[in-house]
């Protein structure tokens, strides 16, 4: 997945507030994830528009994180969700 | 002994009729099959998908039978959705049509499990005991891919299609599915009793083993594929249910809630009905779900195994099918002394000479009068 790819939630596939767990969960074909506040702050920048590198860009300046580092996660977080097909890509 | 946490269940299968067109002997369905007017009704289903909502439920798998036999399927959708679950239709695709699809998008359906019986209409046909469904089930998939609805291909293997796994594949990626579920057979309810027709042989199994990994690596981002390998030949028992009352439940078309498919077939267990009792009450106190949760039941080998947290000593319903003792351990585990109950099984079945014929799954003709 390279920085400039286009992640986006296929249909199917969504975010989810679950008030029971107090979590934000991805939902999906026989898929409940529950997110952690990393993976939940990620997908909800996930909008089919943005690039992965504006992204990792948005949240580095966001939290004042060194821009390479929060790439990295940010990568690695949707390329293993992009195998399982909870996430697709576009080349823009 | 502190009483096991018990978390919220995270799906339910929602058995919305027994009616089926289909008579697919490897059918986990139980052998006494519900009758249409012990079904519950639109009303009750919709407070009941509300209470599984608020006791925690996320994922709601719309199943039967066949679900689309029911008129009210679209409005089900409609409830479930409203309640705020993730739903899932598991359908044979007949008794749906382009307009139904329509109409469940509309409603709200997120999902589309559809089960394949084969991948030519000769096999298909044949275990589905219903001439023509093949060539429907591929005209419907084809709809399904143009209205954009995501997709699951569901192909129950056995000794009979295992062989066409690769053509299984095939037909998965043909169709645009995003996953495919090759699940071998279970051994419950009508595929029980086809057991000796439907047991693969191990050459079958291990060849398929072969070919699901290889697939996986070449179809990694394109199309998942999960395997459910027999487990007759496994050494380690399924964590059946992920723990008994531990992560999900099962309702019958009647409203009785079971922990799983067959617990119905344990005697002595009492279940409860979600048209007269509240879900949340069934799950964290009903007598069914607490039978078997956490580890005070199990046997010394369980209780004392290094697995005991990971395979919660196997399937209730196995043991009591192969060993008449719903509190054994497993008797696929290795280290069960009930494992030669199955080698034996495996020995006169799996490997044996010619498949007896099938017993199609059809509801008991009625008594005459
Ligand atoms: S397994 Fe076959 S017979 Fe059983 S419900 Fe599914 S389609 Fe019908
Ligand atoms: S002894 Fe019990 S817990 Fe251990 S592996 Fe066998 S079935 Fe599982």
């Amino acid at each position: 997945m390279t920085p400039a790819a286009i992640p986006v939630l296929p249909r199917g596939v969504r975010l989810h507030r679950d008030k029971v767990r107090r979590a934000e969960v991805l939902l999906g074909p026989e898929t409940a994830l529950m997110l952690d506040q990393i993976g939940a702050v990620i997908l909800n920048e996930v909008d089919g528009k943005r690039s992965v590198g504006e992204i990792a860009g948005d949240l580095a300046a966001r939290f004042g994180a060194p821009a390479d580092e929060v790439g990295a996660d940010v990568v690695e977080f949707l390329k293993g969700l992009a195998d399982k097909r909870l996430v697709d890509v576009t080349h823009g | 002994m502190a009483e096991p946490r018990v978390d919220p269940p995270i799906a339910m299968l929602a058995e919305l009729t027994h009616r089926c067109p289909l008579a697919c002997p490897y059918c986990s369905n139980p052998l006494e099959l519900a009758a249409k007017e012990t079904e519950l009704s639109t009303g009750t289903w919709a407070r009941v998908f509300r209470e599984a909502a608020e006791l925690g439920v996320l994922q709601l798998h719309l199943s039967g039978g066949e679900p689309a036999s029911r008129r009210d399927l679209e409005d089900l959708v409609r409830h479930a959705r409203d309640a705020g679950l993730y739903t899932n239709l598991i359908t044979s695709g007949i008794g749906l049509t382009r307009a139904r699809l329509e109409a469940l998008v509309a409603a709200g359906l997120d999902h589309i499990q559809l089960s394949v019986q084969g991948v030519r209409a000769d096999i298909s046909d044949r275990i589905g005991g219903y001439r023509g469904g093949f060539d429907r089930k591929m005209e419907l998939a084809s709809h399904i891919a143009d209205l954009g609805i995501p997709l699951t291909l569901n192909a129950v293997m056995h000794r009979h299609n295992l062989d066409d796994l690769p053509a299984t594949l095939d037909l998965a990626l043909t169709l645009g599915a995003r996953r495919i579920e090759v699940a071998c057979v279970q051994f419950q309810g009508w595929a029980l009793r086809n057991r000796a027709a439907l047991q693969p042989s191990r050459d079958q199994v291990d060849t398929a083993k072969r070919i699901v990994a290889e697939a996986r690596d070449r179809h990694q981002g394109r199309m998942v594929i999960d395997f459910v390998p027999p487990d007759y030949y496994a050494d380690f028992p399924k964590a059946c249910m992920g723990g008994w009352g531990s992560t999900g439940l099962n309702v019958a078309p009647d409203g009785t809630a079971l922990p799983c498919h067959a617990a119905q077939t344990i005697p002595g267990l009492a279940f409860q009905n979600v048209a007269t009792s509240a879900l949340v009450d069934i799950w964290y106190k009903g007598p069914a779900f607490m039978a078997f949760r956490g580890t005070d039941w199990m046997p010394e080998l369980c209780q004392t195994c290094d697995r005991r947290d990971i395979d919660f000593g196997g399937c209730r319903c196995q043991a009591m099918a192969v060993l008449g003792d719903p509190t054994a351990t497993d008797p696929v585990c290795r280290k069960s002394p009930g494992r030669a109950t199955l080698d034996a099984l495996l020995a006169a079945e799996g490997e044996g000479g010619a498949a007896p014929d099938f017993i199609y799954r059809r509801p008991k003709p009625p008594v005459p009068a």
